[in-house]
């Protein structure tokens, strides 16, 4: 019986780490879609930020409560890890609760602490599950979310309520095989939360008691692994990349906007013509600004696969405050979206084949381009350090000097700024009237 | 009334060098209104005895608009040829009073080869009142004032300035009552990227209209700003709750400047 447990969960463990390993290669090449970018510098700057905004969450403790309830799931969700840890190696060896013996004491200590975990978690996805579904939090019920990222958000809360009963029934179905002796199950000093649940199941024969704490074990562990492969096609792969994202995230200030020394030298070679280098050293055209995935950096790319789809971003631009289309939130979506679009058809036809259509236009309008004020408000607000307004930026680039596709007001400023130096069209031979006036 | 202002030309004709530039900007030249706050902060220099310059006619648009809109060969031009025109000169030190002159020429000058020394005129203004320079008058206009402060876009968040402009309102003795979206979590006028140039999207209701909302709420008479643009705006917001006569939208230079000891 052990034995045939043993091979079942080895061949179990195997598939899913097989399967997930597939997914990190597919999600590494999706990022490296995008173009060069060299972000090496200011390494210790990096690990500091990586501490302090994907370990310690520090942007989110500007919403205290949903901060205390995300912190409670993700300290849950972390160190719980150490008793699947102890799950893993049961299954692997055999075994049951391999850690009791070793710790001693201390074990009980530590699965009571754990389980006072497993309930805080509950409770927290209980209510991030009332403020989407019942409270409907704007950021959290607005139209974008429409289809998957609603079902996605709501099956990952119920998933891990889910998981937390299992556990907690696990132990106390233990307890009280522990408590009649039956044999493999080791005896340990009472857990602090499951102890008070033993009189539920007191009254059941210990052989169903035992085929409860294995199905429970089993659904839980099985439930991890679906879990680990669920995670790619969720925002919930936010769980791990935060961590790559908030190192490679920005140090400059937040107002500078990337140089495009392309353009520079271009500049540069017609007002110096000397410095031009020769003809046949003419690099082919790259495309100016962004116009699908493949031209975004890769950091940007992996910015849309860190995104949580949480809307703060979304709930402080000022374009999305007085309705207009823009919304930070769908910029990351769309740029995902179009990322595994593109993904998926290399994968089919082994190169990427043209399919007629672009980031720009066919996923991210003009219009909401159009709407941004460059505020960096929803830079500030992101809690996993990503950056919608580079993208907006570059998108902006390709609209206007690839396809000269601006407003006509626009147009009229950027002729007023070339033949009289300012947005206006005042003479230049003015510009110091205003200290007679 | 005209204000006593040399140019960059006119001192090195003379052999001299000013301490600062002052870099006007597009608005602060042009625009009526900003063209108050560009007086009041050449006044104040006066008065204290800041040797300044500004480079008059031959200034440009330091190409902001134009790269914020997408079109990064018109800004490169502009900044090419102001980075000539600043390196002729020798330019070491630049005050600006506008918060977009501020970020591009501090930020995004240096990648293209102009190493200035570059800064706010808030942030100006607050080591000078430091430095006893600008003495205030005990009592001024604005002592006890309720006055609610907006912080522009590029000076708050896009180079982490929120405490200058603050400790400068703090030295006329106001009542500083901040909105509920303040600092970091401030909200655009509307007029970055651009927008100031172009109508707005559509929409429920314009971005400087709820902006101006949110400092009426504090029931404040004085909201002091930072940038030409966000004046301008913040003022049409105002206007349209017809509230100009009871609320008066100030640039932080133009109250120091009504503030000065004799
Ligand atoms: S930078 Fe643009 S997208 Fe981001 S919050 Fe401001 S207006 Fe919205
Ligand atoms: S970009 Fe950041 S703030 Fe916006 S939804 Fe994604 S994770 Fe949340």
């Amino acid at each position: 019986m052990h034995l045939i447990q043993q091979i079942l969960f080895l061949i179990c463990a195997g598939v899913a780490i097989y399967i997930f390993s597939k997914s990190v290669v597919r999600i590494r090449r999706n990022i490296n879609l995008g173009r060069d970018e060299d972000i090496s510098d200011n390494k210790p700057q990096r690990w500091r930020n990586m501490v302090l905004l994907a370990l310690g969450q520090k942007k989110m403790f500007k919403k205290p409560i949903p901060a205390f309830l995300h912190l409670a799931v993700y300290a849950g969700f972390i160190i719980i890890n150490i008793e699947i840890l102890e799950i893993f190696l049961d299954g692997i060896l055999g075994k049951h609760r391999l850690f009791a013996p070793m710790l001693g004491m201390l074990y009980p200590f530590l699965i009571g602490f754990f389980e006072v975990l497993a309930v805080l978690v509950l409770v927290a996805c209980l209510v991030f599950l009332i403020r989407r579904n019942v409270l409907h939090v704007r950021r959290l019920w607005m139209g974008e979310l429409n289809g998957w990222p609603k079902t996605d958000a709501n099956l990952i809360l119920i998933t891990e309520v889910i998981l937390m009963t299992l556990f907690l029934t696990m132990n106390s179905c233990d307890l009280v095989l522990q408590s009649r002796n039956v044999e493999h199950y080791t005896v340990t000093n009472a857990f602090w939360i499951t102890s008070h649940f033993t009189p539920i199941f007191s009254g059941l024969s210990s052989g169903t008691l035992v085929a409860i704490e294995r199905s429970c074990w089993w659904l839980h562990i099985l439930g991890v692994f679906a879990f680990l492969n669920y995670l790619p096609y969720s925002k919930h792969l936010h769980i791990l990349l935060a961590f790559p994202n908030a190192y490679y995230g920005r140090l400059i200030p937040q107002g500078e906007m990337k140089n495009m020394p392309e353009i520079q030298n271009e500049v540069l070679y017609m007002m110096e013509p000397d410095k031009a280098p020769a003809a046949d050293a003419a690099q082919e055209h790259k495309r100016f600004g962004a116009k699908d995935v493949q031209d975004l950096s890769w950091k940007n790319l992996l910015d849309a696969y860190s995104c949580t789809e949480c809307g703060r971003c979304t709930a402080s631009c000022p374009a999305n405050m007085t309705g207009k289309l823009l919304s930070p939130r769908k910029i990351m979506m769309d740029t995902r979206d179009r990322m595994e679009a593109v993904g998926k058809n290399i994968d089919k036809n082994g190169t990427w084949q043209d399919d007629s259509k672009s980031l720009v236009h066919d996923y991210i309008s003009v219009e909401e381009l159009r709407a941004c004020t460059s505020c960096q408000a929803c830079v500030e607000a992101c809690p996993v350090s990503i950056n919608p307004l580079d993208i907006i930026m570059q998108l902006r680039r390709y609209l206007i000097m690839e396809e000269s596709n601006a407003p006509q007001e626009w147009n009229l400023m950027s002729s007023n700024i070339e033949n009289n130096m300012a947005p206006w069209k005042f003479s230049p031979d003015d510009r110091d009237a205003w200290v007679n006036a | 009334m005209s204000v006593a202002v040399r140019s960059m030309a006119e001192y090195a004709a003379s052999g001299e060098t000013p301490e600062v530039l002052f870099w006007v900007g597009c608005a602060g030249s042009f625009d009526q209104r900003a063209q108050r706050i560009t007086r009041a902060f050449a006044q104040i220099l006066n008065k204290v005895g800041v040797k300044f310059a500004i480079l008059g006619k031959e200034e440009a648009c330091t190409g902001d608009p134009a790269r914020r809109s997408g079109n990064e060969f018109l800004f490169q031009m502009m900044a090419y040829n102001n980075i000539h025109t600043l390196n002729g000169y020798g330019v070491k030190k630049i005050v600006t009073a506008c918060p977009h002159c501020f970020n591009i020429l501090k930020n995004e000058y240096p990648a293209l080869g102009g190493n200035y020394e570059v800064i706010h005129h808030t942030t100006f203004l607050q080591q000078l009142i430091n430095e006893g320079r600008v003495r205030l008058k005990d009592g001024g206009a604005f002592k006890g004032k309720k006055i609610t402060y907006h912080d522009s876009c590029y000076l708050g968040r896009g180079n982490n300035i929120y405490d200058a402009p603050r400790e400068v309102l703090e030295a006329m003795d106001v009542e500083l009552v901040e909105m509920k979206r303040c600092r970091t979590n401030g909200m655009c006028c509307g007029a970055g990227g651009a927008q100031m140039f172009k109508e707005e999207e559509k929409g429920t209701t314009r971005v400087n209209f709820e902006r101006a909302e949110q400092a009426l709420e504090t029931g404040a008479n004085i909201i002091a700003a930072n940038c030409p643009f966000c004046t301008t705006m913040l003022t049409d917001g105002v206007k349209n709750k017809e509230q100009e006569d009871n609320v008066k939208v100030m640039d932080i230079a133009e109250m120091v400047a009504q503030s000065l000891a004799e």
